[in-house]
């Protein structure tokens, strides 16, 4: 069955697009995992969270970018206090018992947003109307420009964790809790910290996403499920692994529905997985442990 | 003093059993049913409990092997006439051990929380497949087909009554109560229980880890399927809804709540959420998970041991 090229060139612009979004919201999960083993299932409920707020605050100013810092910073706020009020107390508690909270957490808010929002999906509409002529297609710009700016916040986020001081506090942290603690860092503050950036990683990306194909109280679910093949075949606590793995994956989707149904395009995703598990368990794209 | 243990916890249970036996002759038609149901659900997170409180291992896809009990029982009802019980039964198990086999083959590669997010990612595989294969499946609309007969062969069987119903799931759900029982308290429970307290010691001694592993979730799956199977009977159709995630990660809640590792927990923990689902959905409609979410957290956070754990050291004091 041949495929023209020039279909399998919008396709693979189209994967590296989702890929770099699927890549913004995995490196927040990533993060907070690598950094304080914490799998916070209700990641997806902060990027669904992050897209309403974007709503609310375009429907308020009409401006997109305005909404895309009210949401980071609102959510990066939230999920301090989702920190604070359910995962500290669960500080030398098995590890298991913090997927139990958030997935709690992830019940209340993706039930609220229910509540507050209604089932029916809203719209963001793109900030970038220009489009430009891609053989027979019309890109949107607005496409291109979230790529490269989901890349941006990464490599920012990157440059951030290794020269700013409370990047190298959370590299401290990583590395050794107590070492880091003796030496005069505020770990309980550090920790916070990660949970709210990771929090408004995801609220960014929902506000990107928003445009694309609409906001509603179940978008967070589809999300949190990639997200988590991403982390687990980049291989978890990995940056540079959950970027890679997020592009493949995404690419292997956008090919993979040019022959069947996009619902059915998932299931490449989930191969992947187990492929990975099979020959690579640590992940596709870390060094194997020795 | 054991033996004393052992005399109060027959009575207790002879007393509950009793109880759930007499309870369909007095309820109203509605807490009838919704007593067989928490019976069900409980069956799910009794197999669940095998991994959660035994092993050590939480499984976030439970619904997987739930949801394809359901459709083998569909299966079987559709394709036999008179659609015959003991074939659903069969066909529930059959398919749910072939689906806890495939899932534990993979999964037990991983440990703590991969386990978890793996076993996750597994269940929403048989969503997608099942929601897809419109064909074979109904897709969205799922499966409608008639209840079958108790009985063996053509001149014993008569149609189920919500009352012999109720009676039937109650002698599968205790025979599988003790049945697991049984197997806890067996030198494979025991293997798995070391697996739980600590793993590298285990496997130092000698035992094969991950054949312990696999067979847990291959057990843990069939009981899961069969209470699948049972749903199908009682409510005579099978839908993707309870192959998706949230019925997996409901069935943690019910361990949760009514405390791991103790087999009888996750029923008491299935009733507990079940009637305040029941209470709180006649005010809030389908928002009741937003006080329930909220006492969930709150009991992982101060509660760890579940309503039974909390009930067993009460006693003891």
């Amino acid at each position: 069955m041949g495929v023209p090229l020039d279909q399998i060139l919008i396709q693979t612009i189209n994967g590296v697009v989702t890929g770099m979004i699927l890549a913004l919201v995995a490196s927040g999960l990533t993060l907070i995992f690598g950094i304080m083993d914490v799998v916070n299932f209700a990641h997806g409920e902060l990027f669904m969270l992050g897209a309403y707020v974007g709503v609310l605050t375009l429907a308020v100013t009409g401006n997109f970018w305005l909404a895309l810092i009210a949401a980071s910073l609102l959510i990066a706020l939230l999920g301090a206090a989702i920190y604070l009020v359910t995962l500290r107390p669960l500080i030398g508690r098995d590890s298991l018992t913090t997927i139990l909270a958030t997935f709690g957490v992830s019940l209340v808010l993706q039930n609220y947003a229910l509540w507050q929002f209604g089932p029916v999906s809203r719209k963001i509409s793109e900030p970038i109307v220009g489009h430009f002529t891609l053989f027979y297609l019309d890109y949107p710009w607005y496409r291109v420009v979230i790529a490269l700016l989901s890349g941006a916040i990464i490599g920012g986020f990157w440059l951030f964790l290794k020269y700013g001081t409370v990047g190298i506090w959370i590299r401290a942290t990583t590395q050794d809790r107590v070492m880091a603690q003796a030496m005069g860092i505020p770990v309980p503050w550090v920790l916070t910290i990660v949970f709210g950036i990771g929090s408004a990683m995801a609220a960014i990306s929902g506000v990107l996403f928003g445009p694309f194909g609409g906001v509603d109280p179940t978008m967070g679910l589809n999300w949190i499920l990639r997200a988590f093949i991403v982390v687990v075949v980049g291989g978890m606590g990995s940056l540079g692994g959950s970027i890679a793995a997020a592009i493949l994956i995404s690419l292997l989707e956008a090919y993979a529905s040019l022959w069947v149904s996009p619902s059915q395009a998932v299931i490449v995703s989930f191969v992947v997985l187990i492929v990975t598990l099979l020959f690579r368990p640590t992940g596709l794209f870390v060094a194997t442990p020795k | 003093m054991t033996r004393r243990h052992g005399v109060l916890f027959w009575a207790g249970f002879a007393i509950v059993v009793a109880l759930l036996f007499v309870a369909p002759l007095v309820l109203p038609p509605f807490w009838r049913r919704f007593v067989t149901e928490i019976l069900i659900w409980g069956l799910l997170a009794m197999s669940s409990d095998i991994l959660i409180g035994y092993t050590g291992m939480i499984s976030f896809g439970h619904s997987a092997f739930f949801g394809v009990g359901m459709y083998g029982a569909a299966a079987a009802l559709l394709t036999s006439n008179p659609p015959n019980l003991w074939l659903a039964l069969a066909y529930g198990l059959i398919l749910a051990a072939l689906v806890a086999a495939f899932v534990a083959y993979f999964a037990t590669r991983l440990r703590d929380i991969y386990f978890a997010i793996t076993t996750l990612i597994f269940s929403q595989i048989f969503y997608v497949i099942i929601f897809t294969s419109t064909a074979w499946t109904g897709g969205e609309n799922g499966l409608t087909f008639d209840q079958p007969k108790l009985g063996f062969g053509e001149t014993l069987s008569v149609y189920f009554t919500p009352t012999t119903l109720h009676w039937f799931v109650l002698f599968v759900v205790v025979a599988s109560y003790l049945l697991l029982r049984r197997i806890t308290q067996s030198p494979f429970g025991m293997v798995l229980q070391s697996i739980r307290e600590n793993e590298p010691r285990t496997r130092a001694i000698g035992y094969p880890v991950e054949r312990y592993k696999i067979v847990a979730v291959m057990l843990s799956g069939l009981f899961a399927g069969l209470a699948g199977v049972l749903y199908a009977i009682q409510n005579q159709f099978a839908a993707p809804d309870f192959v998706f995630f949230l019925v997996s990660g409901e069935t943690v809640i019910y361990n949760v709540i009514g405390g791991i590792g103790t087999l009888a927990g996750p029923i008491v923990g299935a009733a507990f959420f079940l009637l305040l689902r029941e209470g709180l959905s006649r005010f809030l409609t389908e928002y009741y998970l937003i006080p329930l979410g909220v006492i969930f957290i709150a009991m992982v956070i101060l509660l760890p041991q579940g309503l039974l754990g909390f009930a067993r050291r009460w006693l003891n004091q």
